[in-house]
């Protein structure tokens, strides 16, 4: 049997402002369909993705009210990741850097993510058969 | 398996007030510290990192004034003694009209053509 | 010698950058190495063939692998019959094999 392929992502970007985001979860998306051991370090403004107070909302330009509108909660599509790894037979071990939490007062995460820091990528890293890092502007 | 890794950085002063820090030297910093082996490019405007005399001191907003503001010059010579390596590529330098005596002893130049080799020196490459 | 697989995400009309990563990929092709570019997001308005697609054919003739993104191709309109010569579209999934198989992929 062929071992378990390990993956490392880095993300910086917060919810709602950048395409890259979207990416980065196509990626973890596909990676946690696939059954591997993923870790992603949310760095910087990532680390507001796992919010716990993200709130969908009704959208009056559309004429659609909060159910119909279907708002993407970026801790929703955390969650459901988390869970896919899971039933696939893998995992993913989302590490939000602990002063970028402090800073932005982000300690509300939904369960799941944990508090890490820059010593939990290298670590990650060192383990893992491939890692990316996507950087911001 | 990374071991040896080339942090490529070319965003600069994006969020270095707020952070006193440019992200992505901080954390090869903390990396350091946790037993990571690494060289840090600069290329692009990141090049201007590089040069001596930046001052990014006396802001204050509603009289709440900033005490350490980040001086880049200062954590890339932190950087160098800890060997982690600063390179800068010699035509992003050029091209920003200035000359290698306005940047930090024991910045390495590269040609841009040089790039490719550099890559090959390193485990692997991060591009902040 | 390496593998190389630069995602490339900015859209060509608003960044000079992405003539540094063709020119970095053509001496790493020339170097020897295997290097695949996957154009993503507003890379992908390189895709279709225009000014700005000249670059990534000419990398493609070079026998660097030139790819674009299904999805980022279906999102703006782009056709697969109004691509450049050399580009191929690809699923995000290869991206996801290369890292896996320890390939030097790196994000731009």
């Amino acid at each position: 049997m062929s071992e378990k392929k390990k993956i490392t992502v880095s993300i910086m970007d917060g919810p709602f402002e950048s395409a890259r985001t979207v990416t980065a979860m196509r990626l973890i998306d596909i990676a946690a369909t696939r059954g591997y051991d993923i870790t992603v370090f949310a760095y910087e403004g990532a680390v507001s993705l796992a919010f716990a107070k993200q709130t969908a909302h009704a959208n009056a330009v559309h004429g659609r009210d909060a159910g119909e509108e279907d708002h993407p909660l970026p801790r929703e599509w955390i969650a459901a990741l988390m869970q896919t790894a899971t039933q696939n037979g893998g995992s993913i071990d989302w590490i939000n850097c602990g002063l970028c939490v402090d800073e932005r007062g982000m300690s509300e995460s939904i369960p799941g993510p944990r508090r890490g820091s820059p010593a939990d990528l290298w670590k990650a890293a060192e383990a893992s058969d491939g890692t990316l890092i996507i950087g911001t502007r | 398996m990374a071991k040896r890794v080339l942090q490529i950085i070319d965003a600069p002063y994006r969020c270095t007030v707020e952070e006193q820090d440019d992200p992505a030297i901080w954390i090869t910093h903390a990396m350091r510290g946790a037993g990571g082996e690494f060289g840090v490019l600069l290329r692009g405007s990141a090049v201007n990192y590089a040069v001596k005399g930046q001052d990014a001191s006396g802001l204050s907003f509603g009289g709440r004034k900033q005490t350490q503001p980040m001086n880049p010059e200062h954590e890339l010579a932190r950087l160098m003694e800890k060997d982690v390596p600063v390179y800068v590529v010699q035509e992003d330098v050029e091209e920003r009209g200035l000359s290698a005596g306005e940047l930090l002893p024991g910045v390495r130049s590269i040609n841009r053509t040089g790039v490719a080799k550099l890559f090959g020196e390193f485990d692997a490459v991060w591009h902040w | 010698m390496a593998q190389y697989t630069f995602i490339s995400s900015r859209d060509p009309f608003e960044s000079r950058d992405c003539e540094h990563t063709m020119s970095l990929a053509s001496e790493l092709r020339r170097s020897g190495n295997e290097v695949t570019i996957f154009l993503v997001q507003n890379g992908v308005f390189g895709a279709r063939k225009s000014v700005a697609s000249q670059g990534w054919s000419k990398l493609a003739r070079e026998g660097v692998r030139i790819l674009a993104d299904t999805f980022s191709l279906k999102e703006r309109g782009i056709d697969h019959g109004r691509l450049e010569s050399g580009i191929e579209p690809a699923e995000l999934d290869l991206m996801v094999d290369h890292l896996a198989e320890g390939r030097r992929v790196i994000w731009h």
